[in-house]
Parts: C-alpha cells; structure tokens; sequence
C-alpha cells in the first residue's frame, strides 16, 4: 500500500514547533520516550516498547560446524524484519533501502563490537560450535526502529539460555534442560543505539525522533555506545554537514542515555529471574495490562442470557418470561403472585402485564422452545441449591409471608428437564469462570 | 456451530450484535413486500432505512459489523413502521462513503483533475472545476500537499471516488482548500462521530479554553489551528486523547490547563 503523503500544512507546522522547541507529544528535545521490557515465557523471547514503537526479539540456537577460516568461534546472524503490521507501507518480501539499512547497522553494531564472546559458543574445534541466531520482528512502528531493535537484540541475547554442553576427552554431551539448567550467553558489554535527528540544515536537533519527525528531518546521526562509554558504531546519514562539536555533544548526550537504558535492561531481566525462580507466572500474557475500552462501554453487557450464575431476577428482567411449563401464576394475594418457585417476585403490583407476557410467551412457545428450556432449566437449577437450605430465603422480597408451592410439582419438573440441566452443566462451568473473570476485571 | 438465534430487532437495540446475527423486523401489511432503502436520506413512511453494518436478507437483517445495535424513530406519522436501524462500530480504517465530507491531501495534479490522498483504498478524484467560482480562465490555487475539505458524490466499491468542493447549490459551504497553518492528525472514525454529535461537550468545553478552529473529516483526519503552536498541540492532544478518557478526567484535565 501506499504511504499516506505528508501534507504541507504538517510539515510547516513541524517545522515551525521545532523551532520553538516544541515537540508533538510534549517531551523536551533531548528526551527519551518510555522503554518498555517485557519477556516472553521462553529464554530468549521479549518485546521492547519505545513509545508505540514495538520490535519483539527471539534468540535461538544450534549446532552446526563452523566456519572454515574461523574453527573455533560460533557463528552468530542477525535479522530484522519489517512487517506490515508495522506500517501500510512495508510490504512483505520486498527488501526496501530501509531494510537494507537497519540490517546492516544492526549488525554492525552487535557483531563488530565483539560483544558476545564468540570463541566460548566454540564445543569442539573444528567439528561443532553454536549458531547464535537473533530474529527482530518490527511490530508497530511509531519512528526510531533502530534503537527500539538494538535494545530488543542486547536484551533477547542477556536473556537467552542455551543448553549445557560437556566435553570430555571425545565425548561431548549435550544435556536438555531438564537435565541440566540451561547456561546463559557469555556477554562482554551492552551496546545500544541512539538516533539523533536534525533540522533546517543541522541547527536544531532531536533525540528519539517519531514517525512524523523522521519524515521531515534533514539527516540522522546513530551512535551506539556501551556504558563504559565505549563507542562501538556511529553512522550519519542524509548528507547533512556536521560540525565537530555537534558530534560531540551527541556523543555525551549518548552517554548519560544509555547509561539509563543499560540500567533499565537490568533491572528487568533482575524482575524476571526473580520472578523465575519463585515460581511466579511470568511471560507476555502477564505483562500485558486489563485494558478497557472506554468509549461504547455499557455497564452491564448482557450478552449472554444463558448465564446461571445471574441472579433469577435479572434473568427474569432481561430475558424472554418463562412460559409456565409448570405452572400458573398463583395468585397468593390480590397484588402478588408467584411463578415458578424459590424466585423472588420484584414485580410487586403488576400482576396484569405478567399474565399478558406468558400468554405471549406460551405462544412463542412452538416457536423457541429451545430459548425456554434453558431459561426454565435456569431457573430449576437457582431453585434446586436454593431448596438445599430447606427454608427459601428471599431476601429482597416485599412480601411478608414466605409462600412455597407443593412438593409433587417440584418432582415433576425435576423429572422432565434432568436431560438439559446436565448437557448444561460443563457449559455452566465455563460461564461460571467466565462471569470469575468479568467480575474480576471490573 | 449451531445457527444464530433470530430475534426481533427491537430487542436488540442498544445491544452488542456480532456479524452473522440475523435481526427479525416485524411484518408489513404492504402489498409489494419488504422493500429496505439502502443509503442516506429519509425513509419514506413505511420503508425501513438500513444503516452501515447491517444487509438485508430473507426474513430481515443481518450484522455485518460488530458494534451496538442502534434505531431512530422515524418523524412524523409512521409508527411502528419506517425508522432507520444501523450499528454503531469502531474501527480506524476509512472507506469512502458517499455524501461524507472528508478532508484529502493533493499527491498528483495533473491537468483538469486533482488525485486527493483520502484514507481508502483508492485515491479520489477532484475536477478544478468543481470549486467555488472557479471557471476555465480562474483555477483554484492547489498545489501538491495542500489540504482540501470536500465530499464524495460518487463513492461505491466498484469505481474510484470522486470528490466535489461545492454543494447542491454550487456554493461552497466551508468546503475547499484548507489555510497553510494548524496541525492535521488523525484519529479513530468512531471519535469523529462522537465529536460530530450535535451539541458535543467535548467541543463545547474545549471552546472555553482557547478560541481555535477545526475542521473534522469522516476520514478520521482533523485540521486545527489556535493562535500559538503550543495552544494548538494541546487541542491536538486533548482530542486524541479523549478516545480513551472518560468525562471525569477529561474535565480534569481541561481544569488543570485553564489554570495556567
């Protein structure tokens, strides 16, 4: 698909909030947007969340024989991938100048920077060594997949165990993880990108640029450092003229920022070991939060009718009225009546409209007789644990004289809907824990 | 999977429907059938208006969107017959409607049409001509990356939409190139409808705030200008926001600007 353009008016009004040092979403120029790491259930697996931008990082391993001029060193691959739901204009399987070069600064940023010890992936020289294999999947892209990628790569590659291998004499084993644990990567240092973003011919700069601001900027500026202060990579592209000193300053910038994010990164693989070995639940579905939607919310969703555990008025309220299957109304009163037993008549004084709503519902009867089975199957099965306590407490109820139908209509309906009550009573359990839920969240 | 229960559509108003529902309209006494006029504008006594996310079929209608299930009355004698149903849905994505007014972005001018950027599948077209006051000797100034407000008078699935600047009356209405300053964002299409409510709060209190202007497009793009950069970045952020805020913290959060 195509890229929406960028219309004049946008770009004006970018360019003029630049001058003012203004930013769209509100940060300062030299600030970050919001890292976010979260971990998968398996080794090796995480998504890294910059602002909207999402990469999700997956390390894995296997034995292969190593490379001829390089006998004893693993081999370790690098991919990024830009998929279409990341934007409507990357499109699968075209490898655009984009790609090309995310690919390759990525790769020079991890594998030139020699951080991961490649000769201790080495099992047996010459024969067998680990292929290390880190695959960058762009989930959303919101500006700045670079640093997004190069967080998830160092952080999916901290995080990864690969399995224990011994070594003695010829043998070499090779144990599975239920033998013994898995051994993490041996790692010398966290390199991490950061992008600088310039304007109006290098005057004005940004740090973490967004999509908008990327598609207005004259030139970028990636530096990738370690919190040693080491620069392992920088790269300027767009052909815009920097001085010396701005480089400079980018550089320090560069410092004080991945000295934050190196901090973040290990706290939070600290938070997920720690979580790991308490035995606690880790993994995606943990971290993502209960969000609601705020806009066409009901309060109440009744969606399903079928649900037993609603009380029996509000089925009674919402749902079609139960055709009398069993009985009558019985008229207790002049102003109450009773349909049904155990059930508390809330509808006080209107006795009328109920005898109106079950001839209808009697008439309907041919028509949705699987409706009104399982509504009366509901309202046997409220009643059954509410005959359990033998003295049907209505707690709501207006009446003042508790009024209980005779006992051989109860055996006979019993009788006729025992088939229902069962077919229902595993689907009860899974409406039951759904309900849990709903309640839960709310 | 067992078939869907079919129910009466009035029961289902103002409930979640899920595509493949089937809704029961009670019968008419009409000699000619179930006739439903599908589109915009009134129904005719007696003729029941079928709205976006519902098709008709057999017996009545059937969902083909998620959302709410809405219904207005019809005005005047009708009864229980006549009305519009529709479904209330949200999503981001926009496909041309026609009668919508939308705002697009020029990307080609080639000679006598222009080929505006609208959100859809297909660009839409626009005639230099169809602008206010604009004869063969007088263009319209539009150039490649202008923003233009205008609405659809042709827009189905199996021709490429074409737009107009000028009204039934060929006046333009508020309709044609949007000013050179403000900001253009986008947002969800089930916001812009809310916003486009008659006597929205939203715009009511953001009014009190600062005067500014605002030009909504049914495309999901809103154009705002205010006097200072930082006042239209806050209406900006207000209204993309107020997707997901309720009313409490929307006024909160106006309270806490008017302050400063």
């Amino acid at each position: 698909m195509k890229e929406t353009p960028l219309s004049n008016c946008e770009r004006r009004f970018l360019l003029r909030a630049i001058e003012e040092r203004k930013r769209l979403d509100g940060r300062q120029s030299y600030d970050y947007r919001n890292v976010r790491i979260s971990f998968g259930a398996d080794y090796g697996c995480c998504i890294v969340e910059l602002g909207r931008t999402r990469v999700l990082g997956q390390v894995s391993c296997e034995l292969v024989s190593p490379k001829l001029n390089r006998a004893t060193e693993g081999i370790l691959f690098f991919n990024l991938e830009l998929s279409p739901m990341a934007a409507p204009a990357f499109e699968p399987g075209r490898q655009s100048d984009l790609l090309v070069k995310l690919n390759r600064l990525l790769e020079r940023c991890l594998r030139n920077s020699k951080c991961i010890d490649t000769e201790s992936l080495c099992v047996v020289a010459g024969v067998k060594v680990w292929q290390i294999r880190v695959d960058l999947h762009l989930l959303n892209h919101d500006g700045n997949i670079i640093d997004a990628a190069s967080i998830a790569a160092i952080v999916a590659l901290c995080h990864f165990r690969r399995p224990d291998v011994s070594v003695q004499g010829e043998e070499v084993t090779l144990y599975t993880p239920e033998e013994r644990d898995p051994v993490p990567l041996s790692i010398h240092h966290m390199p991490i990108c950061v992008s600088f973003a310039f304007f109006q011919q290098g005057t004005y700069l940004l740090v973490d640029p967004s999509e908008r601001e990327e598609r207005v900027m004259d030139g970028l500026l990636v530096i990738a450092m370690n919190k040693h202060r080491e620069i392992c990579t920088i790269q300027s592209s767009g052909g815009i003229m920097l001085l010396k000193d701005q480089v400079l300053r980018c550089s320090k910038i560069t410092g004080v920022k991945v000295a934050e994010i190196t901090e973040l990164i290990q706290k939070a693989l600290e938070n997920d070991q720690k979580v790991r070995k308490e035995g606690g639940k880790f993994g995606f579905a943990e971290s993502i939060p209960n969000q609601k939607i705020s806009a066409f919310k009901m309060e109440r969703a009744p969606v399903d009718t079928n649900d037993v555990e609603e009380q029996a008025e509000e089925i009674i309220t919402k749902a079609d009225p139960p055709s009398d299957v069993f009985a009558k109304p019985i008229l207790r009163m002049p102003g109450t009546a009773q349909i049904g037993e155990g059930i508390e008549n809330s509808w006080g004084d209107l006795e009328e409209s109920e005898r109106e709503e079950e001839e209808e519902g009697n008439s309907d009867d041919a028509t949705t007789p699987e409706g009104q089975k399982m509504e009366t199957e509901e309202i046997n099965v409220v009643s059954k644990t509410k005959k359990d306590d033998d003295t049907i407490v209505l707690s709501d109820s207006e009446e003042e004289e508790v009024v209980i139908l005779e006992p051989e209509e109860r055996e006979k309906k019993t009788r006729t809907h025992t088939s229902t009550k069962q077919e229902n009573s595993s689907s009860k359990k899974a409406f039951n824990k759904k309900r849990k839920k709903k309640r839960a969240t709310h | 999977m067992a078939a869907a229960e079919a129910l009466p559509a009035e029961e289902r108003v103002g409930q979640v429907v899920l595509p493949g529902d089937v809704l029961l309209l009670p019968a008419h006494p009409e000699a000619d059938g179930e006739r439903l006029w599908l589109g915009p504008g009134a129904a005719l006594p007696g003729r029941l208006l079928c709205g976006p996310g519902l098709r008709s079929c057999g017996a009545g209608l059937l969902v083909t969107k998620c959302g709410l299930l809405r219904h207005r009355q019809p005005g005047g004698a009708g009864g229980g017959s006549g009305g519009a149903y529709w479904v209330d849905s949200q999503q981001k994505r926009y496909v041309p409607v026609k009668g919508d007014h939308v705002i697009g972005i020029v990307t080609i001018k080639a000679g006598d049409i222009f080929k505006l950027d609208v959100g859809g599948s297909e660009q839409a077209s626009l005639s230099y001509l169809a602008f206010e006051g604009a004869t063969k000797r007088n263009r319209p100034n539009v150039q490649v990356g202008d923003l233009i407000y205008g609405q659809f008078i042709v827009a189905n699935k199996d021709m490429e939409p074409e737009m107009v600047c000028i009204d039934s009356s060929g006046r333009a209405n508020g309709m044609g190139v949007i000013g050179h300053e403000g900001l253009l964002f986008k947002v969800s299409l089930g916001l812009i409808r809310k916003l486009l409510a008659p006597n929205c709060e939203i715009i009511q209190e953001l009014g009190q705030l600062y005067p500014f202007e605002i030009v909504f497009g049914m495309n999901g793009r809103i154009w705002v200008k205010a006097k200072t950069i930082q006042q239209t970045l806050i209406v900006a952020n207000i209204l993309e926001a107020c997707e997901h805020m309720t009313a409490e913290q929307r006024t909160q959060a106006l309270a806490k600007l008017s302050e400063r």
